[in-house]
């Protein structure tokens, strides 16, 4: 059992983080120039938070508001899902199999 | 068994491994790459794929038609890469005892891949490159 009397909420200046992998793929990876980045964001962090920053950071997803599909561990989610520690977040551009 | 393939797809070999004694009909779909689409020319088609979710995704899609017109049985394979005008680029076979369910769940599986299954391609035209639904999804 855990002893929760020693857990003092941390300070506000210090936020506690998570580490998530954003992977990248087909015109998000040509947008980005990579196929994966590694980010540590702010607990509490949503997926299209991580969308708007990608929007702020390349001019060309500017027009897209809304994020793509949202995948996290493989799964298809709400945009407004909150990312956890090892999260692997991916961004599903319309998709065209077949 | 992987449903993702970077070479080129054989027919028979899919076919083979649906064909059972009981089965009398066998339906069969492949997707090939046109010069055409839009109204502009076609040279080649690039498919990514977020493979392992691809995978996941495609597994889903043949259990719940299998469980849907049961006793079909389903084989499907995609391929990634660069494909030319006339290669092929997805192959479905379905083999069931009568025909009508061997034809729904055929369509129902090429249907529920374009939907929801993380591949995307990127088109060479003599206009240049551009990845399919991207400009219309804004």
């Amino acid at each position: 059992m855990e002893n929760m009397t020693h857990k003092a909420p941390a300070p506000a200046s210090e936020k506690s983080t998570v580490t998530v992998r954003l992977l990248l793929f087909a015109v998000l990876r040509d947008i980005a120039g990579c196929d994966e980045r590694l980010l540590t964001i702010d607990e509490g962090t949503r997926a299209q938070d991580v969308w708007n920053s990608l929007r702020l950071a390349h001019p060309e997803l500017q027009p897209y508001v809304t994020p793509p599909l949202t995948a996290v561990n493989m799964s298809y989610v709400p945009s407004d899902t909150v990312l956890r520690e090892g999260d692997e977040l991916a961004f599903i551009p319309p998709v065209a199999g077949g | 068994m992987s449903y993702l393939t970077d070479e080129a797809i054989d027919y028979g070999n899919l076919i083979s491994t649906v064909m059972r004694e009981s089965d009398g009909a066998l339906a069969f779909f492949a997707g090939v790459v046109r010069d055409h689409h839009d109204g502009h020319s076609v040279q080649s088609i690039f498919y990514d794929a977020y493979r392992e979710m691809a995978e996941k995704e495609i597994e889903a899609v043949v259990q719940e038609v299998r469980r849907r017109y049961r006793p079909v049985s389903i084989a499907v394979v995609h391929r990634l890469g660069l494909l030319r005008v006339g290669e092929t680029s997805i192959a479905i076979a379905c083999a069931s005892p009568h025909r009508a369910e061997a034809f729904a769940a055929c369509r129902e599986v090429i249907d529920e891949i374009k939907n929801r299954v993380p591949i995307w391609k990127k088109e060479k035209s003599p206009q240049g490159e551009e990845w399919v639904g991207w400009q219309k999804s804004v």
